[in-house]
């Protein structure tokens, strides 16, 4: 047993609003440069619909994530280390920048130079890329957005998979949930399994993926592995670049940005410990739908001695054995059941975990009876059909879902009769077996939602790895060569100063 | 040609050359690993990437190598193995010929590609623009210079070609001697390929040196980086 830390997040769906709160923050700090206009760390994506980029999930055409080989080996469904490395040249499986959308901006300077004219000035759009004009903004990163565009393009969305979905095409029987994705910060990472350079790598202490920028030589390969299309090619540096999980602020004990800023504080962040020694055990289970199972399989109850004592042996220092004990992702994913994993299917063993959203009962107003029990309703009876969200979630394994909505109904039911009647109702506590004090902590972790009980981030130990006094005076973040920024205006290696964009204004 | 000029082009010039290929490529790699990278572009426009890419690396890669062994190779080993001088020409002419035709193919459409797709004229650089005509050039002389071989296949001017060049790399100071009567086609193809080399250190050229051929034999799938110390 090898005892690994990894700070694991949860979006509660059930609370996401799609307010792009989270996306926006994090353009701001991470990818508003020239080469990453495209590029969204975060987005939140409207489901159903085919996501950004187009089909991400469509893995046939992508080729993301790993396969289980017939004789149980994993590996990337890109191929062979010699069939990854034979389409360096070109790679087939990459997507071009129209899945995801050509960045753009607008002429905003003819608006305050246009001259006397009958009509209103406007301001219309231009490419970031060539510089030339677009006639029209045909896709862009939430294109989707509250079920935009006709349903027969949305309804490519593959996690429709074993839903009729003729029947949610029709206005009266639509639904929608918010979908707020990231790097996943795989226990398993496709990505790094796929780059020829070595470049992406995995931090031991905390578990956050990154890649080495002064390694990565733009091989793209990565691109492809990684099934969530979480890694951008940076087309201005040649380099790619993924979301770091913030990891400056991880390290100093704060929440990301996409955290700290989610209004609807729909995030938790905490401390899970693994067993490293049965990744690949637990990636590679045979049924896809036991995926889920084999990886909450692999994580570690950190109140059990045993695991305290393996841990620190490991090098886990106490501070993250204390936070593991508090840890609501840990809590949510194995104490109570309620998040699961994206697409496990694509056994990368994610470590960014959602709770499925609750949603409104489904034609039970019209029919005049709702099918209920125990003041609880039938989760089947909800609008979002259990199947869509077992394909999301796990592998299209629907009792694991179901059992986890039971339980946030039962939440509910419970606080309810609490609140109002003055008398909680064990009984539904009961049902879906949980104990009374446990529906009160989800209370007060899953909607209370406290900072403090949210974030529950050891600050790293940095202090341990490598001398301070050396780093005194040192330039912080940059894009290597020590303090340069990388594009020095006279650099006789790098590509040179590229022509800027021009805006200019046209008179018409 | 007067053989000051030969001497200076062709005796002198490949040290300068070789040099700064040498010492400018670890300058680089030391001082700017930001800038080291392949350049890519395939993100921006697929559309004759595929073909124009496969063509002219595979094609490239083949010519390159041959180049390396057959003008570095003692021609003593080739006599030990018995290959005539003149199988070895003809050898060099059928692989370079059709190595070199894919290369010039894919060459010809990437550089198409690249001045005449907005996306891609306008995010190139005046290195990438012109190290991909040098290469295109280059290539056409090479194979121009099959037409010179082709009155020849006695294999003895390629023996000169080869002395010329471990001539340079054993420092021998009369090596430029060697190719003071070649075809100015030759001549030409010679001066062009080292000033390639010259200008190496300062193109995309580099990522050909983090050719990622370990990824092959790297242990396992996954990187794992511990803190230093611990």
């Amino acid at each position: 047993m090898k005892i690994r830390a990894q700070i694991g997040m949860v979006l509660n769906l059930d609370k996401c609003i799609g307010c792009h709160t989270c996306s926006v923050t994090c353009k701001n700090v991470w990818t508003s440069r020239e080469g990453m206009e495209y590029a969204w760390f975060n987005n939140v994506e409207t489901k159903p619909g085919i996501g950004y980029p187009k089909n991400w999930e469509d893995q046939e055409k992508w080729n993301g994530g790993w396969e289980r080989k017939p004789n149980g080996g994993l590996q990337p469904k890109m191929g062979s280390k010699l069939s990854i490395l034979s389409k360096i040249f070109a790679n087939p499986d990459l997507p071009e920048i129209d899945d995801y959308y050509e960045p753009f901006t607008f002429d905003y300077e003819h608006l305050q130079t246009a001259k006397e004219s009958e009509a209103m000035p406007t301001a219309r759009p231009r490419s970031l890329i060539s510089g030339e004009r677009m006639e029209k903004i045909e896709w862009g990163p939430n294109w989707e957005e509250i079920l935009g565009g006709e349903f027969a393009k949305r309804s490519h969305d593959i996690n429709f998979e074993g839903v009729q979905k003729e029947i949610y095409g029709e206005f009266e029987n639509t639904f929608m949930m918010y979908l707020p994705r990231l790097c996943e910060h795989c226990l398993n990472p496709s990505c790094a399994a796929a780059c020829p350079s070595g470049a992406i790598y995995k931090r031991e202490e905390d578990g956050i993926v990154l890649i080495d920028q002064e390694k990565c030589r733009g091989w793209r390969m990565c691109v492809s592995a990684c099934p969530y299309k979480k890694i951008y090619y940076n087309w201005s540096s040649g380099k790619s670049e993924k979301c770091t999980f913030c990891f400056p602020r991880i390290e100093a004990g704060e929440p990301t940005v996409c955290s700290e800023t989610c209004v609807g504080r729909i995030r938790y962040l905490g401390v899970v410990l693994y067993d490293a020694d049965r990744i690949a055990e637990a990636a590679s289970a045979e049924d896809e739908q036991d995926l889920y199972e084999a990886q909450l399989g692999i994580f570690l109850n950190p109140q059990d001695p045993g695991v305290i004592k393996q841990a620190r042996k490991d090098g886990v220092p106490d501070a993250w054995l204390e936070a593991a004990k508090k840890s609501p992702v840990y809590k949510m994913a194995m104490d109570w059941k309620i998040a699961f994993p994206l697409h496990p299917e694509y056994r990368t063993l994610p470590m960014v975990w959602y709770v499925p959203p609750l949603s409104p009962i489904q034609a039970a107003a019209e029919a005049g009876t709702i099918a209920t029990d125990a003041a609880m309703p039938d989760v089947r009876s909800l609008r979002i059909p259990v199947r869509y969200l077992a394909n999301l979630l796990t592998a299209g394994k629907e009792e694991p879902v179901i059992l986890g909505l039971e339980r946030m109904l039962a939440m509910r039911a419970y606080m309810r009769a609490k609140t109002i009647l003055g008398k909680p109702n064990r009984a539904v506590a009961k049902r879906v077996g949980l104990t009374g004090s446990q529906i009160e902590e989800m209370y007060h972790i899953m909607a209370i939602a406290n900072y403090e009980d949210r974030y529950v981030i050891p600050t790293s130990h940095r202090e341990a790895g490598e001398d301070a006094f050396d780093l005194r005076g040192g330039c912080g973040f940059s894009f290597g060569n020590g303090c340069s920024g990388g594009t020095s205006d006279a650099d006789l290696f790098g590509a040179g100063p590229r022509k800027k964009l021009t805006t200019p204004t046209e008179a018409f | 040609m007067s053989d000051w000029i030969n001497t200076l082009v062709f005796g002198i010039y490949p040290y300068v050359a070789l040099t700064v290929l040498a010492v400018g490529s670890m300058i680089r790699y030391d001082r700017e690993p930001y800038g080291w990278r392949s350049g890519s572009s395939q993100l921006l426009r697929r559309k004759q990437l595929m073909m124009g890419s496969v063509l002219f690396h595979a094609g490239v890669l083949i010519v390159f190598f041959g180049h390396v062994v057959g003008l570095l190779t003692p021609i003593q080993i080739f006599d030990w193995m018995g290959v005539s001088h003149s199988f070895k020409q003809i050898m060099a002419i059928v692989v370079g010929g059709v190595a070199g035709a894919f290369a010039l193919l894919g060459g010809l459409i990437l550089l198409h590609r690249r001045l005449s797709d907005a996306r891609i004229r306008t995010t190139s650089s005046f290195g990438d623009i012109a190290i991909l005509g040098l290469l295109n050039v280059q290539l056409m002389l090479g194979l121009a210079t099959i037409l010179v071989s082709m009155q020849h296949l006695d294999g003895e001017e390629m023996v000169r070609f080869m002395s010329w060049a471990q001539g340079i790399f054993t420092f021998q100071g009369d090596a430029a001697s060697y190719v003071a009567n070649a075809h100015w086609l030759f001549r030409a193809h010679l001066f062009l390929g080292l000033t390639i080399f010259l200008v190496f250190p300062f193109t995309r050229l580099v990522h050909m040196l983090s050719a990622p051929v370990r990824y092959l034999w790297r242990p396992g799938y996954q990187i794992v980086r511990k803190r230093q110390g611990t």
